[in-house]
């Protein structure tokens, strides 16, 4: 009944009050954090919680390895006539899926964070506005490459060898994650305007898992009807892993690479403003 | 600075609409520079949207305001860079350690890594953390992830500092605690703007109050101005046995005046502000034969006030105040 007005305010001793006024006296204003380095500090943050939680890798590194075992014993023979054959053939593309399915848990986890109090905190900080974003497309970025090279390490272990060798393996993986980055924007748009994380995660793959499937990623389109193998062509999906096995195998076309670069920087035009106007929004 | 104005905060008229929903609908509001000012109203009144908007998180739909001589909307970062937020929701990152966080926003802030590091560090010990400093901040109390919160607020001291509803869901201790943080900024010059839903709280803190409902400002003075256009407290009696209390009404009547009949059919209150007066009414209760079971002198309530300012109590509000989800009630 009674409200209680007359709790003892001793709860900080003489000590912790001169700690505290010390504390607030020590703290000039440095100058003020460049983008660059916010985006580097957001990119940090990623790190730090891949660090802590390890086990958030396992998804982008049992997923594909599931999906290389999966593709080359089960339907190699059917598909290219041995698993060899079509372990050069799958691998450049399982590459190519494994990386940009994990574009879709920068959607998630931007529309986790908007679920919690730290956001605000961020938002008002006096930063660049897409330094929270670029940053943590950067932290992004290190995940599609820890999914990269597990593929190619177990490609190499059973029995791939990309006739363009390391040099080779390293441009397309690099081509892969710059395509990713790009992409990622148009799930952290997603990210922003789903109301849940599952949302997000549902809706992306209901994008990208089709879009991957369309693609030459697992098949030759000549195989296919004539309406789809056409769509397959123009699918970037496609061009993306054309070109990533070209330059693994040393045959690239300059005009493939130009296509891909120049989606992923269309991508990024578009949805980068539009994620970062979102955010600031929200 | 473009302004050596004395007020802190210069708001007219915002509006913030949800959908249908007015959240806040046409508050102005004057805090003067150095003085903690506290904005009180019951869930969903439209305070933490006036203070996200002031904070520049939200545009408003209507009215303009000025912070620290800034607008909130076309001088957005300026206002950034000289107040800062502690939400409702602890605005700290539970996936990292409490030394991570401060680390991360001092960062962010311009601190090269080795000062980002001693200044994490002096905060932590100035906040009592030191000993959890590479915990998760997921494992943290309530009191600690609050205390944490207030640290990375003042990682560089703000001219303003918004506090809203810093002291919800902790125990008494950790409560006074950061009322103590709170007093020692001020002290050393921080203009503070603190929404909260308790009388007690803005009592304790504050040099001005803005009562808030519905979107706006019903009634604003200093708490003592409050409280008095109140009735300043009341006596609250609970009796042994519900039939003695007609007499206990009439006895409290003579007494004190203005007797209030609760629901429970055993308890009555009477508006007093004086304990001695209580204390006699109390006497003169058991003197006339009347069993009591126990009694208080209590500050009116948040919904005394209401429902003397509006004639309905401060029910919550419901919908609107705030879009982001409410999960955590910390532990």
């Amino acid at each position: 009944m009674s409200t209680n007005p007359t709790t003892p305010a001793l709860s900080t001793s003489p000590e912790e009050a001169a700690a505290l006024r010390k504390a607030l006296a020590s703290s000039p204003r440095p100058p003020r954090a460049s983008a660059a380095s916010a985006a580097l500090t957001f990119g940090w943050r990623g790190m730090l919680k891949v660090k802590h939680v390890p086990e958030q890798l396992l998804d982008v590194t049992i997923t594909p390895v599931m999906f290389v075992l999966m593709f080359t014993y089960l339907f190699g023979g059917a598909i290219a006539g041995s698993t060899g054959d079509y372990l050069d053939y799958i691998l450049p593309g399982i590459l190519v899926m494994s990386v940009l399915f994990t574009t879709v848990y920068s959607g998630v986890a931007l529309n986790t964070d908007l679920t919690r109090g730290v956001v605000d905190r961020f938002r008002s900080l006096p930063i660049s506005r897409p330094a929270p974003l670029v940053g943590a497309l950067l932290g992004d970025s290190v995940r599609y490459l820890v999914a990269g090279t597990v593929i190619v390490v177990l490609g190499v272990v059973l029995g791939y060898r990309p006739g363009a060798g390391v040099g080779g393996v390293v441009a397309a993986l690099a081509l892969v994650i710059v395509f990713a980055f790009g992409l990622s924007w148009v799930f952290t748009t997603l990210g922003l305007l789903m109301r849940s994380p599952n949302a997000v995660m549902n809706a992306g793959f209901m994008g990208i898992f089709p879009l991957t499937f369309l693609s030459n990623v697992f098949v030759d389109p000549e195989t296919l009807p004539r309406a789809l193998e056409a769509f397959v062509n123009v699918n970037p999906i496609s061009i993306l892993a054309t070109a990533s096995r070209g330059l693994m195998e040393g045959n690239a076309e300059a005009w493939d690479i130009a296509i891909v670069l120049g989606t992923a920087a269309a991508l990024t035009a578009v949805f980068a403003p539009l994620t970062t106007r979102l955010y600031s929004r929200h | 600075m473009t302004s050596n104005s004395t007020l802190a905060i210069e708001a007219t008229g915002l509006v913030k609409a949800f959908g249908d929903t007015r959240a806040v609908d046409g508050v102005d509001l004057s805090v003067r520079r150095g003085s903690v000012y506290g904005v009180l109203g019951p869930n969903g009144a439209g305070k933490t949207t006036t203070i996200r908007m002031l904070a520049t998180l939200l545009r408003p739909d209507g009215g303009s305001a000025q912070v620290l001589g800034h607008d909130i909307v076309s001088e957005a970062d300026a206002v950034r860079s000289r107040v800062t937020l502690t939400g409702q929701l602890a605005s700290v990152d539970e996936d990292l350690t409490g030394r991570e966080n401060l680390v991360l926003i001092a960062r962010l802030l311009g601190f090269k890594r080795a000062e980002a590091r001693v200044r994490a560090d002096d905060l932590l010990e100035a906040f009592g953390i030191a000993d959890a400093a590479s915990r998760l901040v997921k494992n943290y109390s309530g009191g600690m992830r609050r205390r944490l919160d207030v640290a990375a607020s003042i990682v560089v001291t703000p001219e303003l500092m918004f506090l809203d509803e810093p002291t919800t869901g902790l125990d008494p201790r950790s409560r006074n605690q950061v009322w103590d943080i709170v007093r020692t900024l001020v002290a050393e010059g921080t203009t503070i703007l603190l929404c909260t839903q308790y009388l007690d709280e803005a009592d304790q803190l504050a040099d001005g109050i803005a009562v808030i409902d519905h979107g706006r400002v019903i009634a604003e003075g200093t708490p003592a101005q409050l409280k008095a256009s109140v009735g300043s407290g009341a006596l609250h009696v609970r009796l042994l046995d519900p039939e003695q209390r007609r007499e206990a009404e009439s006895v409290l009547a003579r007494e004190l005046g203005s007797v209030h009949l609760e629901p429970d059919p055993a308890a009555l209150s009477a508006g007093c502000a004086d304990a001695d007066r209580a204390a006699a009414a109390v006497a003169e209760l058991a003197g006339s034969g009347v069993r009591i079971a126990d009694f208080s002198l209590g500050q009116p309530t948040l919904d005394e006030v209401f429902l003397a300012l509006t004639g309905h109590p401060a029910e919550d509000q419901a919908a609107g105040d705030d879009p982001t989800p409410r999960e955590e009630q910390a532990a």
